[in-house]
Formats: structure tokens, C-alpha cells, sequence
């Protein structure tokens, strides 16, 4: 009875918290490295150099007025935050901190799967919320949201597949000890991969350079146009979950997890005194930082540039990558 | 008791979102409640310890296919409200005849097998033959590519037909 029900709807309790506070602490950094990649201090009225604006913005969020347009479909309106905060959160049951049982909820054979299709389910916040608001703007967001998901999660997938021949394993756990076996960290079998997966993740968490789904420049906003108080904030705490999703799965998959650096040398083995979770989240907080920083350098894509990508570059050269992946795997 | 209580339970809900379906008084309302069925109906296959399809159903179905069905939902039903409307051309008749032939079929399965008992099937004999002991992953690759491979490579040609045929359909001056 401990064991089935206690310690796991603790460990998910403590999981969920650490993931909110994650992610209001993620705005706040997102603002001070724009600002500071812009010449500007950023935030720096509340606390010492504007640390406590991470509890000011949930503050402000909350205490909003919380409208609902007289025109929207009250039902789905109100049911879009909701879809797309949930299978965000939902994703961290499979996510492995450390290697033994205290740092995972569940370790099931098919959990790189799982996350792919449990961020799928994502997007219908995106598209139903954009529906429901019954406006222009939000209409347009979301018809932009299903189109970009459709040719995006095929080549993160086909991708996903030439990762997994090399592993050898569906496993996020099996794949991290694969790494250690092989002594590589798969990002350097297979950099291609790595490359195509981050892009696909910038594209599925609508982050610039493929925002075309919020694009406030044209769309005002997007599909998030109608929203207002707490139920923005829901879509806003699900786009930074989702940033902390593909960060992790990207550390899993191509960087070691929760490996040292160089896990084979024995040389570096007083790196060991190092807890395992402790690289594996300064890990994602480097891939969290190289998505800002992106966003901070690049502009936005133009709409048919960004499914000419997918479909015409991204898809091929992931059915190249999965071929050649086969053809080593049989030979070597 | 607990699964038995749990199956009857999730019946229960999938019905019952089968029939709002095909009730709901807006279309984007239907692809919403086909999404929850969906999701259901893998809750179903986890508790038939299949995880791989079950993941397969979330990723394909509830992931792939209605986000393609929202997005023509979307696109030809924008704001209309559903009228009372019947189609002139509408074959009542023929669509109950049809209706309860199926629901016959599905009762005939149900009685044929519950007469004859539940056989398990393992994998067409292969069961412990395969050198995949653990995880069905691996062991449904196996018997998709040993024995059901020309079954598989046959719907795959079938798949890459009904594609084409689609892509051609579409663009008329190819």
C-alpha cells in the first residue's frame, strides 16, 4: 500500500511543484537574458535585481479579471487551458532524474513513445482554444497550430526512430544506460538527429523561430487573443512546461541524462561526487538557455517558408538519416 | 474484481462518448468527444497489458488523425450553426438495414464466442519462441515480420495506393 500509492502520489506531488516553480523561474530568466542579449537590465524593481518578479507575474496573473467573450463556446473555451496544461504535466511521469527508482514516477517500456504522443495531445489546447474564442485572430492561430503539428511531429518521429535503433531500446532509462555501455553520448552518433529533433521541439513548443501559432506581430496574440487571468496564465504555464519537456528529452536522448561527462573514463570519476540529477537538470538549464537565446537572435519564419521546411527538408533528410542508420546498424 | 469493475466502467464511457458523437449539436464538439474515446479506448489496451498499441492509438489516432479532422472541420464549418436540415437524397432505409446488419454481425461474434469460450492467442504459436521474452514491443515486431509479413506488406501497399490516389485526386493538373 506504501509503496503503490503513497511514495508515488508523493514523488508526483513533489514532482509537479518543482515543475510550477520551474517554470515561473523560467520567465524570469527568459526576460533577463533577452534583456541582457538586448543591452537592457531586464527586471529589477521587485527583490534584488528583480529575483521576486517570478512571484509577482503569477500574482498578477491570478488576481486578473478572468473574461469570457460573449460569443465564445463557453464548454471548449474553458476546456482548452485545461488540454493543453495537462498532458504537459502528464509527460514528467515517464522522465528519469537518476538511475534508481527514487528519481522516477514510472519506468515503462514504451516511454520515449509516450512522450511523443502525450505532447501531441498537447496541440488541441492550442487549436480548440483558437476555435472557441470565436474571433478572427485566434481562428487563424489555430488553423496555423494544426498544420505546423501534422508536418512537424513526422519528422521528429521518423527521427525518434533512428535514435531507437541505436539504442537498441523504448526506454528513457534503457536509452541513458545504452549511452553508458556505449561510452558516446548518442548527440555524437548521431548529431543529424539531435539537430532535427531540437528544431522540431522549437517547433511543437511554438517557440521563435516557429511561433507562427502566437506571432503577436500579425496575429495579436494568436490563438491566446480572447484569453485573460488565470486561464492565459494555464496556456502560458503549459508553453514553458513543454520548453522544459524537450529540453529534458533532448538531454535524455542525445546528452547521457543523467551521465557525467565522458561516463567511461575512469579518470574523471571524482566527478561522481556530483549527484546525478544535479547534471541532469544543469543539463536541460543549458538546452533552456540555448532556446532563448535562439529566440533572442533569430526572427520569425514567414508561414510557407516554415512547411516548406518541414516537409521538404526536415522529412527527407530524417528518411536519409533513419536509412543510414539501418545500413550502419547491419554492418557495424 | 478491481479490472472487471474498471473494464465495465470504461465501456461504459466509451459508449457513451460514442453516442455523444454522433449527438453533439456542433461538429468541433463531436472531433472532441472522438478524442476523450480515443484516449479511453488506449486506457482499454494498457489494461490488456498491449502498451505498444495503446501508445500507437494515443500517437496515430488521437494525436494524428483528428487533428487533421479538426482542421477540415474548422475550415468548412466555421461559424454556422447546425441548422435542421435534412439531405433530400438521404436513404434512411438503406442506412438502417445496414445499421442492423452490423449490430447483428456484432452480436453474432459476441455469442459465437462467448458459446465456444475464450482461446488465448499467443502470437500465432510463436509465444515463447521468440527471442524477445519481455516487452510486447519487440515481440509484435517479431511476428509482424515473420509470420503476418505479406498480411503487412500488403496493407502497407494498400496505405501507399489510397495515398497516391489521394494526392492525385487532389492535384488534378499534376
Amino acid at each position: 500500500m506504501v509503496d503503490t500509492v503513497v511514495v508515488p502520489l508523493l514523488k508526483i506531488a513533489v514532482l509537479l511543484n518543482a515543475v510550477l516553480v520551474a517554470v515561473t523561474f523560467l520567465v524570469l530568466m527568459e526576460r533577463k537574458v533577452i534583456a541582457w542579449a538586448q543591452s537592457r537590465l531586464g527586471p529589477m524593481r521587485v527583490g534584488p535585481y528583480g529575483i521576486l518578479q517570478a512571484l509577482a507575474d503569477p500574482i498578477k496573473l491570478i488576481l486578473k479579471e478572468d473574461i469570457t467573450p460573449v460569443k465564445a463556446d463557453k464548454f471548449l473555451f474553458t476546456l482548452a487551458p485545461i488540454m493543453s496544461l495537462v498532458p504537459a504535466l502528464v509527460v514528467f511521469s515517464v522522465v528519469p532524474f537518476g538511475p534508481d527508482s527514487l528519481y522516477y514516477i514510472s519506468d515503462i517500456n514504451v516511454g520515449l513513445l509516450f512522450i511523443i504522443s502525450v505532447t501531441s495531445i498537447g496541440v488541441y489546447g492550442i487549436i480548440l482554444g483558437g476555435w472557441a474564442s470565436n474571433s478572427k485572430y485566434p481562428l487563424l492561430a489555430s488553423l496555423r497550430a494544426s498544420a505546423q503539428l501534422i508536418s512537424y511531429e513526422i519528422a521528429v518521429t521518423m527521427t525518434l526512430v533512428s535514435v531507437i535503433l541505436t539504442a537498441g531500446t523504448l526506454s528513457l532509462i534503457g536509452i541513458v544506460e545504452a549511452q553508458q555501455e556505449s561510452g558516446l553520448w548518442f548527440g555524437f552518433i548521431q548529431p543529424v538527429a539531435f539537430v532535427l529533433v531540437f528544431i522540431g521541439g522549437m517547433a511543437e513548443t511554438n517557440r521563435l523561430p516557429f511561433d507562427m501559432p502566437e506571432a503577436e506581430t500579425e496575429l495579436t496574440g494568436g490563438f491566446h487573443t480572447e484569453y485573460s487571468g488565470m486561464r492565459f496564465s494555464l496556456f502560458f504555464l503549459a508553453e514553458y512546461a513543454n520548453i522544459i519537456v524537450i529540453s529534458a528529452v533532448v538531454v535524455i536522448i542525445f546528452f547521457g541524462g543523467w551521465l557525467r561527462p565522458f561516463p567511461n573514463v575512469a579518470a574523471l570519476s571524482f566527478l561522481d561526487i556530483i549527484p546525478a540529477w544535479t547534471w541532469f537538470i544543469g543539463k536541460i538549464f543549458f538546452f533552456l538557455y540555448i532556446f532563448i537565446w535562439i529566440r533572442a537572435t533569430l526572427p520569425r519564419y514567414r508561414y510557407d517558408q516554415l512547411m516548406a521546411l518541414g516537409w521538404k527538408v526536415l522529412i527527407p533528410i530524417a528518411i536519409g538519416n533513419l536509412v543510414l542508420t539501418g545500413v550502419a546498424k547491419v554492418v557495424l | 474484481m478491481v479490472e472487471a469493475f474498471m473494464f465495465y466502467l470504461l465501456a461504459t464511457l466509451i459508449l457513451g462518448l460514442a453516442v455523444m458523437v454522433i449527438t453533439a449539436r456542433s461538429a468541433v464538439h463531436s472531433v472532441v468527444f472522438l478524442v476523450v474515446n480515443f484516449l479511453l479506448v488506449a486506457v482499454l489496451y494498457v489494461m490488456l497489458s498491449a502498451e505498444f498499441v495503446a501508445v500507437i492509438q494515443v500517437l496515430v489516432y488521437a494525436g494524428g488523425i483528428v487533428v487533421l479532422y479538426l482542421f477540415v472541420v474548422m475550415l468548412v464549418n466555421l461559424k454556422r450553426e447546425p441548422e435542421q436540415y435534412t439531405d433530400p437524397r438521404r436513404l434512411g432505409v438503406l442506412g438502417t438495414v445496414l445499421g442492423g446488419a452490423v449490430l447483428a454481425q456484432l452480436v453474432g461474434i459476441a455469442v459465437y464466442s462467448s458459446i465456444r469460450g475464450s482461446t488465448v492467442v499467443d502470437g500465432a504459436g510463436l509465444g515463447s519462441d521468440t527471442p524477445f521474452a519481455v516487452g510486447n514491443t519487440e515481440q509484435l515486431g517479431w511476428v509482424l515480420y515473420t509470420s503476418y509479413l505479406i498480411p503487412f506488406e500488403l496493407a502497407s501497399m494498400l496505405l501507399l495506393v489510397a495515398m497516391i490516389g489521394a494526392i492525385v485526386l487532389a492535384k488534378q493538373n499534376l
